[in-house]
C-alpha cells in the first residue's frame, strides 16, 4: 500500500516546477465552476443547500486525507476520529465558552494538527497493514472516549451537544442554510488553494518523493520523519476543520456520527474520487454526500447492497478513480485534433 | 483463581474464533498480500445459511457440515467473479472492492434475515463441567480440530505443497505445471470454510445478527498483525493472545469495564507492534533498493 504508481500528472510536477500556462478553455472551465458553485444555492431548496453545503465540508476533508495517504502513502482508516474532534472541539468551545462559530475553526484546525502530529511520531515506525490498524484503533478509540462517563461534563456523553444555526451576517438576505453554503464554500477555496499551492511546492515533491521511495527521498536530504509527520499534522488539520464545519452547519454532534462508518466512508471517497489528486477530494466529496441517498432511490429494501455493487463497479471502471478518469479523457480529447489535423 | 481461571478459559474459546478469523485473512494475505476486509462478513453470512438449515430440521452436525461446503463453494465464486477481474487494479481500488462486498453481505444479510438477533443452537450443553463452561470447551475444542486439519493439509498434502508454492513463487509454480489462478480460488475457498466455522462457533455465544462479524473481524485483524501476518501459525496464536488479553483487560481493570474493552486492546496491541513492527512471529521484509 505504499508504492502507489506514479501518475502522468505528478510525473508532471515531479518533473519541473516551472508553471504551465492555463489554457483558455481551462479558464473558461474554472470560471463555469465557479458561478454554478456560486449560483447554486439560489436556484436549489435550503435542504439541497445544506446536502451540497455537505459534500463541500467532506471535500474539504477528503483532501486531508489525501495529503497523507494519496501523496505521501500513509494509509489512515481512522480519518473519522479527527473528523470527531474538530467537530467536538467546535461544539464544546460554541456551547460551553461561547466562542463564535467562525472562530472555532482555526482552532480545531490546530488541535487536530497537534495532535495528528503527535499520532504521527509513533506513526513513523509503522507501515502499511501495521498503520491501518493503528489508525483503525484511532478510529474506535474516539467515538468511546465521547462516550465515557468521566468525560460526560465536557461531551455530554451519549446524547450529544445541540447547537443554534447561526443566522446571515451584516442583514445579508439569506436564509441561514444559504448563509452555511457560502461560508463553507469560502472555507473550502482558502483550504484548497493553500494545499494545492503546498501540494504543487517543494513539500509537496519531498511527500511524493517519500512515498515513490523513501530511501532516495533520504538521500537527497529530505528529513523523511519530520515531513511524514507534519504531513500527519495538515492532514489531520483539514479534516478537523471539515469537522468544525459539519458541526456547525448540522448544529449537533453525537458520538453515534463518528463511527468507524465515517472513516470508511472517507476512505471511500477518496479512493474513488482518485488519488494523489486535488480536484478528486471535490468528486470524492459529491460522491460520498450523494451515492447513499441515489442507492436508496434505487432499492428501500438494500440500499447498501446496491452501494456495494456502484463500489465495485465504479473500481471495475475507473480503477484511478473519477479524477484519473477525468485525465485519461482530457488527454484523449486533446490528442483526437492533432491527429485529424495531421490526417487533412 | 478461579475467577482468572475461567476468564483465561474464555478468552480462550472466543481466541480460537479470533484465531481461526485470523487464519483466513492470513491465507488471503500470503498469496496476495490483501487484507480481506469482507472476511467478517463473509463468515457472518455463512452462518446464518448454517441456521436456516437448523431451523428447517436439519440436524446440527449435518447442517454444521453442509454450511462449511456450501461456503467454501462460495468463496470460490466470489474469488472467481468479483476479485479476479479487478486483480491488476491498484491496492486501494482492490480495497474499495472488498468493502463493496462487506457491505453488500451485510445488506443481503439483514434483507433476507431481518436485523433482529436470533438464537443460535449450540451443540454443546450451557452449562458448567468442575467450574469450566462446556460450550466453551467445546467452542475451543471445533477450533482446534480445524486448524490441525488446515496445517495437516498444507504440511502433508500435494494440493497443500502446491497452493504454497504458488502463494510463494508464482512464476515458478506456473513453469512447474501449477494452476497459479486456481489455486488463488482454492485459498479463497478454504479461508471462507474456515470462517464459517469461527462463525457457527461464535454465533452461540454473542447471538446471530447482520453485524456480529465488525468487532470479531477488528480482533482477528489485530491478532493476525500481532502474531505476524506472514506466519499462519503466528496469526493463530496472536487470534488467541487478543481474546485472553480482551477478557483479562475488561474483568480486572474496572475503569474499563466492557465499554473501553476493544479500545484498551487495540492500544496494548498497537504497543506491541511499535517495539516489533513485523508482529512477534513475523519476518520483518527486506526490500531490495
Amino acid at each position: 500500500m505504499t508504492n502507489a504508481p506514479v501518475t502522468g500528472a505528478e510525473a508532471r510536477t515531479i518533473a519541473g516546477p516551472g508553471k504551465p500556462a492555463m489554457s483558455p478553455a481551462r479558464l473558461a472551465g474554472i470560471a463555469l465552476a465557479v458561478a454554478v458553485a456560486l449560483g447554486l444555492p439560489f436556484v436549489v431548496s435550503d435542504f439541497h443547500s445544506f446536502q451540497l453545503t455537505q459534500a463541500i465540508i467532506y471535500a474539504i476533508a477528503l483532501l486531508g486525507l489525501n495529503m497523507l495517504t494519496g501523496y505521501n502513502g500513509q494509509i489512515s482508516l481512522g480519518h473519522g476520529a479527527f473528523y470527531a474532534i474538530g467537530a467536538y472541539t467546535a461544539a464544546i468551545l460554541i456551547d460551553k465558552a461561547g466562542v463564535p462559530y467562525y472562530a472555532t475553526l482555526p482552532v480545531a484546525g490546530i488541535l487536530c494538527f497537534v495532535v495528528g502530529f503527535l499520532f504521527g511520531l509513533p506513526a513513523l515506525r509503522l507501515e502499511g497493514l501495521y498503520l491501518a490498524l493503528a489508525t483503525l484503533a484511532l478510529a474506535l478509540v474516539v467515538p468511546q472516549l465521547l462516550r465515557f462517563r468521566p468525560l460526560e461534563g465536557l461531551t455530554d456523553g451519549v446524547q450529544g451537544i445541540s447547537l443554534d444555526k447561526p443566522e446571515a451576517p451584516f442583514g445579508l438576505p439569506l436564509t441561514p442554510d444559504q448563509w452555511l453554503y457560502f461560508f463553507a464554500l469560502l472555507v473550502a477555496a482558502i483550504m484548497f488553494w493553500a494545499g494545492h499551492n503546498m501540494l504543487k511546492g517543494r513539500i509537496g515533491r519531498a511527500m511524493i518523493a517519500i512515498r515513490d521511495h523513501h530511501i532516495s527521498a533520504e538521500t537527497m536530504g529530505i528529513n523523511t520523519a519530520l515531513v511524514k509527520s507534519t504531513t500527519f499534522g495538515v492532514s489531520a488539520l483539514y479534516t478537523g476543520v471539515a469537522g468544525a464545519l459539519s458541526a456547525v452547519v448540522v448544529a449537533f454532534v453525537a458520538p453515534d456520527s463518528f463511527e468507524l462508518f465515517l472513516s470508511i466512508s472517507l476512505l471511500v471517497g477518496m479512493v474513488i474520487g482518485g488519488l494523489a489528486s486535488v480536484s478528486g477530494a471535490i468528486y470524492g466529496g459529491l460522491f460520498v454526500q450523494f451515492v447513499p441517498n441515489v442507492a436508496e432511490e434505487i432499492s428501500k429494501a438494500a440500499p447498501w447492497a446496491i452501494y456495494g455493487v456502484i463500489l465495485i463497479l465504479f473500481m471495475y471502471f475507473m480503477p484511478a478513480g473519477i479524477a484519473g478518469f477525468v485525465r485519461q479523457v482530457q488527454g484523449r480529447l486533446r490528442t483526437a485534433p492533432t491527429r485529424s489535423s495531421a490526417d487533412g | 483463581m478461579e475467577l482468572f481461571v475461567q476468564q483465561v478459559l474464555a478468552g480462550l474459546a472466543v481466541g480460537g474464533i479470533y484465531a481461526s478469523l485470523a487464519l483466513a485473512l492470513v491465507m488471503i494475505y500470503q498469496a496476495t498480500e490483501l487484507v480481506n476486509f469482507a472476511q467478517g462478513e463473509m463468515a457472518m453470512f455463512s452462518t446464518y445459511i448454517a441456521w436456516q438449515l437448523v431451523q428447517s430440521g436439519i440436524p446440527f452436525w449435518a447442517a454444521f457440515f453442509l454450511t462449511i461446503i456450501i461456503s467454501f463453494a462460495g468463496g470460490i465464486l466470489i474469488e472467481r467473479l468479483i476479485i479476479r477481474p479487478a486483480r491488476n487494479a491498484p491496492v486501494l481500488a482492490i480495497v474499495i472492492i472488498f468493502i463493496g462486498l462487506l457491505v453488500i453481505l451485510n445488506s443481503l444479510a439483514g434483507w433476507i434475515w431481518t436485523y433482529t438477533n436470533q438464537i443460535f443452537p449450540s451443540p454443546f450443553p450451557d452449562r458448567p463441567y468442575l467450574g469450566v463452561n462446556i460450550q466453551e470447551l467445546g467452542a475451543i475444542g471445533v477450533t482446534l480440530v480445524v486448524l490441525l486439519l488446515v496445517f495437516a493439509f498444507f504440511r502433508y498434502t500435494t494440493l497443500g505443497l502446491a497452493m504454497r508454492a504458488a502463494a510463494q513463487n508464482p512464476t515458478s509454480s506456473r513453469l512447474v505445471g501449477i494452476r497459479v489462478g486456481w489455486m488463488l480460488a482454492l485459498g479463497w475457498g478454504l479461508a471462507a470454510a474456515i470462517g464459517a466455522v469461527a462463525g457457527i462457533m461464535v454465533a452461540p455465544k454473542l447471538q446471530l445478527d447482520p453485524n456480529i462479524m465488525g468487532s470479531v473481524l477488528l480482533y482477528a485483524f489485530a491478532g493476525a498483525l500481532v502474531g505476524g501476518i506472514s506466519s499462519p501459525g503466528g496469526a493463530v496464536l496472536g487470534g488467541f493472545a487478543v481474546g485472553v488479553i480482551e477478557n483479562l483487560v475488561g474483568t480486572y481493570v474496572p475503569v474499563v469495564g466492557s465499554q473501553l474493552k476493544l479500545a484498551v486492546a487495540l492500544v496494548l496491541i498497537i504497543g506491541v507492534l511499535t517495539v516489533r513492527p513485523a508482529g512477534i512471529f513475523g519476518r520483518s521484509v527486506v526490500h531490495r533498493v
